[in-house]
């Protein structure tokens, strides 16, 4: 009999049955069974290589690069946008002033949705949930003295990705800075829009192929950039299991690198700028194992599945965010204790960058001084804590390595359905991945309205007069003067040049030619975002989601 | 004559995409039994008025987390009063602060619901709220 065997029944039963444990679920926030105890003998199918290896070598469970943080801090880069692009022009200065080391755009819904601010869908919205971007001409002034050269930039936005990574590409050209020089990162990660974020124009074959025209180009012609982000934040936002998000999000990376070889590129021309996004919830533990399982089955699919040769090829390099859905409306400032565990969360697990989160975001978008807090927080982990010394300080602890395995085996089973359905494209679909993320978010919903699952402040340890507190306010009249300002701004173009330049972009989407050589050239004319967007809606036709709750 | 169900659209007004808490309280009023009809993503209030209307609702339910409820939720009552449907109870919820909550009761909105809501509290509100139109 094993060891573990012989403790559970000679000790730990007896104790049990004298002294029951606390009447809790012992589960993984993902559902998986918690045993009392991990030992050695849980290791015991693999070796240590085949597991884990060495930092900066296949299959890179323990870490990208050799030296990780002894080498360079995680970038600290907090997602920020809102109002009149000055204003979010402020707010990127007042970051990097504050010692953040890259920046990172949130756009509003009608700049995410292909609408320009004077657009009627667009009433109501502009500069809401983030900054508002109709032309170039917008863009230029959210990056006003910001030298492209030397800040890197990452931009939340997907299906109107590639203006924006035009514009980007102009301003820097203005700024006289190469597009060699540029570095940044596009979401652009169509996939998981008609999974979870749900913001798109037409239907996943066209979104994906302009997806692979972008990281055909900047593979061509911004070797720094990323050109695509892929995501399972919003997978795990919208209610999905830490499993599902692993899954799922490794099963739309394999698409898009599917996609790209069917255009003839060759898998380690691209593969290495490829990245990814995480989102870092509660479970302390399941979190860091979420982030090695993905390193090393990544790192697997790329060399046995599609013959990557060089190691960068193979590496998961990733964003982490602090988990929005786990923050509370009760007692707000119990959020900036949740943000400080999840993101030192994130640390342990070896990311490359990291949001946190404000701890007044369910109430609105985050003031200064929130945001403050959220971006001193991680540097409390990288200054004070001394857990950057080390490479994966928790490598080896018996729980986590289990836990890495376990989730590894519950992804890979999740990718092998849908591998079977036929790719990513498909399960989309049938709607499967919609399904099983929906499922989870009620079983949770359910588990939180029967206090199965506690949440502190909300369904346990309530308190009943809460001071309020102060949040963000976008003032109603910056939709007005910026749909005025746009209105002008297009009134003034040379009309001919813009149709002209968006005929081209027509013609370059219907006859399958790269889309982002014409684009740039219909931006720099100020073509605009929802006028590139409605030439996509023509020629490629609408997206219909299927509805299922 | 027994009364007819109760009937509920549950409605994403705007551009906005976050469809989680929209599709729980969805799910939530159907299992308690209402009648539920979600319109899914981005809709116009002029498309949540008129498949209120045409699906004979006795209630709309608006989520909005993009910040843009003060236009859109206002816009559906102004719709529905034109229609003649100020009957059809509206509720919603989202991210949505204490002042805008007071400024859209004021105008009709019959409930609003922030997070942290039990789907309970939801399910409660439509029993005690909404009647079946006869």
């Amino acid at each position: 009999m094993s060891g573990k065997r012989e403790w559970e029944e000679r000790t730990y039963r007896p104790f049990v049955e004298r002294t029951p444990e606390r009447a809790v679920r012992f589960e993984s926030l993902s559902g998986i069974p918690v045993e009392p105890l991990y030992t050695p003998e849980d290791l015991a199918d693999r070796t240590y290589e085949e597991r884990l290896g060495y930092p900066g070598e296949y299959p890179f469970t323990r870490g990208v690069y050799p030296t990780m943080y002894r080498g360079r801090l995680w970038t600290m880069r907090m997602f920020a946008g809102f109002g009149r692009p000055e204003d979010t022009n402020a707010r990127f200065k007042y970051l990097l002033a504050q010692g953040q080391t890259g920046l990172s755009t949130a756009f509003d819904m009608p700049a995410l949705m292909g609408y320009d601010a004077d657009h009627p869908r667009a009433r109501g919205e502009v500069g809401k949930e983030g900054v508002s971007i109709s032309t170039l001409d917008d863009f230029e002034r959210l990056f006003a003295d910001i030298p492209l050269g030397e800040v890197t930039t990452s931009m939340t936005i997907n299906c109107t990705a590639s203006v924006a990574l035009a514009m980007y590409l102009a301003v820097a050209e203005k700024q006289g800075v190469a597009w060699d020089r540029v570095g940044g990162t596009m979401q652009n990660d169509m996939l998981k829009e008609f999974i979870a974020q749900k913001e798109w124009i037409c239907p996943p074959e066209p979104a994906v192929r302009i997806v692979t025209d972008m990281i055909e180009f900047t593979a061509r012609h911004v070797p720094r950039f990323n050109p695509v982000s892929i995501s399972g934040y919003h997978i795990r936002e919208a209610g999905s299991t830490a499993v599902q998000e692993l899954a799922f999000t490794l099963a739309d990376g394999l698409g898009y690198v599917e996609a790209a070889l069917a255009r003839g590129l060759d898998v380690d021309s691209f593969a290495p700028r490829l990245s990814f996004f995480f989102d870092i919830h509660n479970d302390f533990f399941e979190e860091i194992a979420k982030l090695r399982a993905a390193r090393r089955m990544w790192a697997r699919f790329m060399k046995e599945r599609y013959g990557a040769t060089q190691p960068e090829s193979m590496r998961l390099r990733t964003h982490t965010q602090t988990a929005g859905v786990s923050a509370t409306a009760q007692q707000p400032l119990n959020n900036i204790a949740r943000v400080a565990l999840q993101a030192l969360a994130a640390v342990l697990g070896g990311a490359q960058s990291l949001h946190t989160n404000s701890y007044d975001e369910t109430w609105a978008l985050p003031t200064e001084e929130a945001v403050t807090v959220a971006l001193r927080t991680q540097q409390v982990i990288a200054e004070e804590t001394h857990t950057a010394l080390t490479i994966d300080p928790l490598g080896g602890s018996y729980y986590l390595e289990a836990l890495t395995d376990r989730m590894e085996a519950a992804a890979l089973d999740y990718v092998r359905r849908i591998d079977a359905m036929g790719g990513m494209i498909r399960a989309i679909d049938a709607g499967f991945p919609q399904k099983e993320i929906a499922d989870a978010a009620y079983r949770y919903q359910l588990m939180d309205d029967r206090g199965e699952k506690v949440v502190v402040g909300v369904n346990r340890y309530a308190m009943h007069d809460e001071r309020p507190i102060h949040y963000l306010r976008i003032d109603e009249s910056v939709e007005l003067e910026q749909i005025e300002k746009v209105r002008r701004f297009k009134a003034a173009r040379d009309m001919t040049r813009v149709e002209r330049r968006l005929e081209q972009l027509a013609e370059a989407c219907r006859n399958g030619s790269n889309v982002m050589p014409v684009l740039i050239d219909a931006v720099k004319d100020y073509a605009s975002l929802g006028e590139v967007s409605d030439v996509y809606r023509r020629v490629f036709g609408l997206y219909r989601e299927p509805i299922i709750f | 004559m027994a009364e007819r169900t109760v009937r509920v659209v549950v409605a994403k007004p705007g551009l906005d995409g976050h469809d989680r808490g929209a599709k729980i309280v969805a799910r939530a009023l159907r299992d308690a039994g209402f009648e539920v009809i979600y319109t899914g993503l981005h809709q116009t209030p002029e498309q949540i008025v008129a498949t209120a209307l045409q699906e004979d609702a006795d209630a709309i339910g608006l989520s909005v987390l993009s910040g843009a409820h003060n236009y859109l939720f206002k816009r559906v009552l102004e719709l529905l009063r034109e229609k003649g449907a100020e009957d059809v109870a509206v509720f919603g919820g989202g991210i949505i602060p204490p002042e805008d909550i007071a400024g859209l009761k004021a105008v009709g909105v019959k409930e609003l619901f922030t997070p942290g809501t039990s789907t309970q509290d939801i399910v409660r509100f439509v029993r005690e709220h909404v009647r079946a139109a006869v």
